[in-house]
Parts: C-alpha cells; sequence; structure tokens
C-alpha cells in the first residue's frame, strides 16, 4: 500500500461513522477540503456545517451541538484548532465534559511549504494539560481509524492529532484502546517511544540501529493522554533508557509525558527528540523532518550517541 | 395576552429574584449584583412566561434551552432557577462557596436547569447557536434564549456568532441585550463602544425589538412582538438600569463585582420592599 497521509484516513473513515450513527454531525472552518472533511460532506450534506473562518465559534457552536445528543466532529488545523480554540475547548468542551471530538490536521512542521505560522508544535501540551481531554496521535491509516472509532465510543472530548505527511501502513489490522501504547518491535538496549508520523521514522531508525549492534524497542504511543503508564514503566524496567520521539516541541508533548511517569516511578535516563524549541519554517516535509533532526537518519544518530554516552549513573 | 395580571406577576417574580441576589450575594461576600438586578424582569419573564419548561423534568429533549452568556450574572439565574423550583431555595445561601453545587459561574454538570456552563464572556452565543442548529436538526420544536451583557459585546466572538445564526437562518434562537450601559472600567460607549446595538444585529440578519428592560409588560410585549416575526433569529435589545431597584447601586458601575455590607445589604432589602409597595 502506497503511503496515505492520516488526514485523508480521517475523511475516509468519516463517512462510514456518518454512515453508522446518524447522530455524527461535522463541522468544519473553511478548510474542508484540506481536513478532507469534504467527502463526509458529500457523503452527508445535510449533517455537515460549515463554520467559515471563525474557529472560535465553530468550537463552542460544537459544544452547543453535542448538547442535543450530536456528536460533532469539529474539524481545522491544529494550529487554529488547539491554538486559536483552545479557550473555546477548555472552557465550553472540556470543563462541561461534552461529547465534542477535535480532529486537528496539519499538526507539526511536516505540513511543509505553508512555513511556522500554519505548523502547531505546541497542539499536545496545550490538549494535555486540560483536565479531562483525551488526546490522540495515530501514526498510520489503519491506526487512524480506529482510534476515531474509540474516539466515537467514548463520551466526552476528544483531540485527535493528524497529519498531512503521507505515512506508510505501519498496521494491516489495528485494534486500538484508549489509553494502552502498542510494542511494534522487542529489543532490550534502548526504548524508541515515538508517536504520530514518528512511528514510521522510528521504525526506520530502529533498523539502522540494529545493524550498528544495538537492541531497541519500538513502542508506538498513540494515546498521549491518558498514557500507557505500565508499558512506560515496563521499558523503563526492561531497557534502563527512554528515547521519545515526537513532531512537537520537545516541551509539553510526548516526551514530558514520558519523563513525567519516568521520573515519578521509576528514574532512568530519557531523551527526547522532537523540535527544539523553534519554530518552523517553509519547505518540503522530507526536508523540514531532516532539517529539524525528525527523519529516521537523525534519530539514529540521535539515539546511537545517546546509548554510547559515558552515563555517570552507570558507573 | 399579555394582562395585566400576567404583568403583576412577572413583577412580584421579578422582585423575589431581585431580593435573592441581594441576600444570596452578601451571603457570599463576592458575586455581580449590577447586572443580576438589571436583569430580573428578564429573567422573569423568561422562567415565568416565555420559555417551556418544567423543572420536574429538566433534561427533556424537547424543552427550550436557556445559556446565560454574561455567567457572572449568577445570581439571578439562580435565584430564578430555586424561584421556579429547580432546586431548593436553601441552596442560594450556599452561592460561591467550597462544596456548593452553585459555582461562581454557571456549571451545568452540577445545577438542575442549567443548560450550559459559561463564564468566559463572547461564548454562550456560539453554544446557544449550536443547539439552535441541533434541535432544528431533530425536528425539535425547542427555543433557544440566550442573555448575553452589552459590554460583552465586544467580544469578537459574538459577532462569529451572529453571523453564523444569521447566516444559518436559525429562527429558534432568540438572544437578550441586557444593555445597562455599564462594565467594569465604565461606560461600554466610554471603553468601547458596542453602538449601534440594533443596526449590527440587523446587518447579521436578526429581527429586532428595543424595549425598557426593566418594564415587564414592555419585557413580555418584546417577546410577543419577536415571536411574530418568526423568519430569523431575533434579538432583544434591553435597555436596563445596572443596579435596578437599589438606589445605591443604580447606573454605578462599582457595583458590578462587589457584595453588600451588611447595612448595605439591610438598606438594599428596604429599597426593593419599598418598591413593591
Amino acid at each position: 500500500m502506497s503511503a496515505v497521509a492520516t488526514r485523508q484516513s480521517y475523511g475516509e473513515e468519516l463517512v462510514n461513522l456518518g454512515d453508522q450513527d446518524s447522530n455524527v454531525v461535522v463541522l468544519d472552518a473553511d478548510l474542508s477540503g484540506a481536513t478532507m472533511t469534504k467527502l463526509f460532506k458529500e457523503a452527508h450534506p445535510d449533517r455537515f456545517i460549515d463554520c467559515g473562518i471563525a474557529e472560535a465559534n465553530m468550537m463552542t457552536a460544537a459544544a452547543g451541538l453535542s448538547t442535543t445528543g450530536l456528536v460533532p466532529f469539529a474539524s481545522t488545523f491544529a494550529m487554529f484548532a488547539a491554538g486559536r480554540g483552545f479557550e473555546q475547548i477548555r472552557n465550553s468542551i472540556a470543563y462541561p465534559h461534552l461529547n465534542v471530538k477535535i480532529c486537528a490536521t496539519h499538526a507539526g512542521i511536516s505540513v511543509g511549504a505553508d512555513g511556522a505560522t500554519h505548523q502547531a508544535i505546541e497542539d499536545l501540551a496545550l490538549m494535555r494539560s486540560i483536565p479531562g481531554m483525551v488526546v490522540l496521535n495515530p501514526c498510520d491509516d489503519q491506526e487512524t481509524r480506529a482510534c476515531l472509532w474509540a474516539a466515537h465510543e467514548y463520551e466526552g472530548p476528544v483531540y485527535v492529532r493528524l497529519s498531512r505527511h503521507p505515512v506508510e501502513a505501519i498496521y494491516t489490522d489495528c485494534q486500538f484502546e484508549i489509553g494502552k501504547g502498542k510494542i511494534l518491535k522487542e529489543g532490550e538496549d534502548v526504548a524508541l517511544i515515538a508517536t504520530g508520523i514518528e512511528v514510521q521514522e522510528t521504525l526506520k531508525a530502529a533498523k539502522a540501529l540494529e545493524k550498528e549492534g544495538v537492541s531497541v524497542r519500538v513502542v508506538d504511543l498513540a494515546s498521549i493522554k491518558p498514557i500507557d503508564k505500565d508499558l512506560i514503566l515496563d521499558c523503563a524496567d526492561r531497557c534502563q533508557q527512554i528515547v521519545t520521539i515526537e513532531e512537537h516541541n520537545i516541551i509539553g508533548g510526548l516526551g514530558s509525558a514520558v519523563a513525567e511517569i519516568v521520573s515519578e516511578n521509576h528514574p532512568v535516563p530519557v531523551l527526547r527528540i522532537g523540535v527544539e524549541d523553534r519554530f518552523g519554517q517553509s519547505g518540503s516535509g522530507v526536508e523540514l523532518l531532516h532539517a529539524y533532526g525528525l527523519d529516521s537518519e537523525s534519530i539514529a544518530k540521535k539515539v546511537l550517541t545517546f546509548v554510547n554516552r559515558t552515563d555517570t549513573t552507570k558507573a | 395576552m399579555n394582562t395585566a395580571s400576567t404583568t403583576s406577576y412577572i413583577e412580584e417574580k421579578a422582585r423575589a429574584i431581585r431580593q435573592d441576589v441581594i441576600r444570596s450575594v452578601y451571603l457570599a461576600g463576592s458575586g455581580h449584583p449590577g447586572g443580576s438586578l438589571s436583569s430580573a424582569e428578564i429573567f422573569a419573564t423568561l422562567y415565568f412566561h416565555e420559555m417551556n419548561i418544567d423543572p420536574a423534568d429538566p433534561k427533556n429533549p424537547d424543552r427550550d434551552r436557556f445559556v446565560l452568556s454574561k455567567g457572572h450574572c449568577a445570581p439571578a439565574y439562580y435565584a430564578a432557577l430555586a424561584e421556579r423550583g429547580y432546586f431548593d431555595k436553601e441552596e442560594l445561601d450556599h452561592l460561591r462557596k467550597y462544596g456548593s453545587i452553585l459555582q461562581g459561574h454557571p456549571d451545568m454538570k452540577h445545577i438542575p436547569g442549567v443548560d450550559m456552563s459559561t463564564g468566559s464572556l463572547g461564548q454562550g452565543v456560539s453554544a446557544a447557536a449550536g443547539m439552535a442548529y441541533g434541535l432544528r436538526m431533530k425536528n425539535s420544536p425547542a427555543h433557544v434564549y440566550a442573555l448575553l451583557g452589552d459590554g460583552e459585546l465586544q467580544e469578537g466572538q459574538v459577532w462569529e456568532a451572529a453571523m453564523f445564526a444569521g447566516s444559518k437562518g436559525l429562527n429558534n434562537l432568540t438572544l437578550i441585550v441586557d444593555n445597562n450601559n455599564l462594565q467594569i472600567d465604565g461606560t461600554i460607549d466610554e471603553v468601547n463602544s458596542p453602538y449601534p446595538i440594533d443596526e449590527k444585529f440587523r446587518a447579521f440578519n436578526f429581527n429586532i425589538e428595543v424595549v425598557d428592560g426593566n418594564d415587564a409588560h414592555a419585557v413580555l410585549d418584546g417577546f410577543e412582538k419577536l415571536k411574530r416575526k418568526s423568519d430569523r433569529p431575533c434579538v432583544l435589545i434591553a435597555q436596563t438600569i445596572k443596579g435596578k431597584g437599589v438606589s445605591f447601586m443604580e447606573n454605578v458601575a462599582g457595583w458590578h463585582g462587589k457584595a453588600p455590607n451588611k447595612e448595605q445589604m439591610m438598606q438594599a432589602m428596604h429599597d426593593l420592599e419599598e418598591e413593591a409597595e
């Protein structure tokens, strides 16, 4: 199967959700051709609401819609969902714990040519810090579809982080449970915990590392919140060192979430690979992932340096 | 339809709401009496005449909805809900207290009869518009009401929501603007004028009525007139006096968010009783 962006999988699966549940309604803010909600619009025009370029209103209107028993999926780019809509999500959706699914596409720097204003690298941190919010970041086509059904089944607010960057299939059939991570490859020297499109890069890095004689465990952590504490602690226990990989600022996202669990329960060294606290820029997705050290080659190098370090704690 | 007895009934309920506002804010030691007092006739009309609701069945899918977009006027909202029988009036004594269901701003998760959690200004109209859209999709006869402040009109989201409601033709939505002309920092036109309010809403494809919002008969009449114009979303611009009914609070911005002390509370209660006579 050729590479497909998770936004495409989202748009397609949304149609299936709409077929199965007549309460599913979709809101967009003039980006249906990019978020791929246009597929739902074509299939279920009477249940598609274009709110125009007004994200604050869209988020709060979704909250209002949900109180009538409908299940709104609200979509725009991650920057304008989690960023522009933060306070609306916080106060009108999460505080009353309303059944709204926020499906944000174009997350991270791999958005590409649009540049920094459209490249959300803070959304996981923002959404994760809201009480009761479920935060999911699927890595491929099948996991995206499974995440959407899990989000639909769950009663309450969910943020789903989606991408524009095409990813190869990692799963042929994905059973997804909110709060559970997945071990994709076993290994003993270091645990690589990745999320979203970085799972693909991490698996490639793992192959290169094995050639260098490093045995790596690879974990796909799509459920950023709630997080799989047991699996993270198992990684700490088994490998004694962890590397996190995410297409997000190293502050506040997956790396922070993993470090919080590890430092409180089973302290081992954690290296956070992500965007190193700087803004994105224009370029192709591939160019940017390389420039920001988030492609498989850069990941392998960083992991190798990390595992070969002189570790005072091991002395 | 709006007989003299209906009007006096609404006046009586507005008075009871004002007394509960003063009492509960005094006991809380904080809160927002000014805008609660200005909107007493609006709450009384909605909860004792206008809305199709049943306190014994507060989750009925076809009930009319109310969103207090200016969530800080919770004391008047809670007084109306208690007076209508949604919960025991004794709860009002615990307004803003630790462990009370009556949070500083409306909380739909814990207060019977509250249809939306609010408090952050500018969001209530969007929530109400979302409800109206959803109810229309479900072919429900329910109508949605939202009360907002005039200072709140400075929030850009109000106009995003007005555009949405007008554009989508949500004729099951009625907004009420409590136009008391005061906000924390002064008069609304001095701070950042939203005037002309009526022309703005008209431009967003709303039907409009402007009434004396502290005259129960005029408020009842305003809602009746809007009902006859059922093709668009509606807005009732209620011109009111902030602090209405309490001599020393009327038209004083300082009483936006301050509790009376015991002496002031006694004076306020006295004023409200005198008005009744």
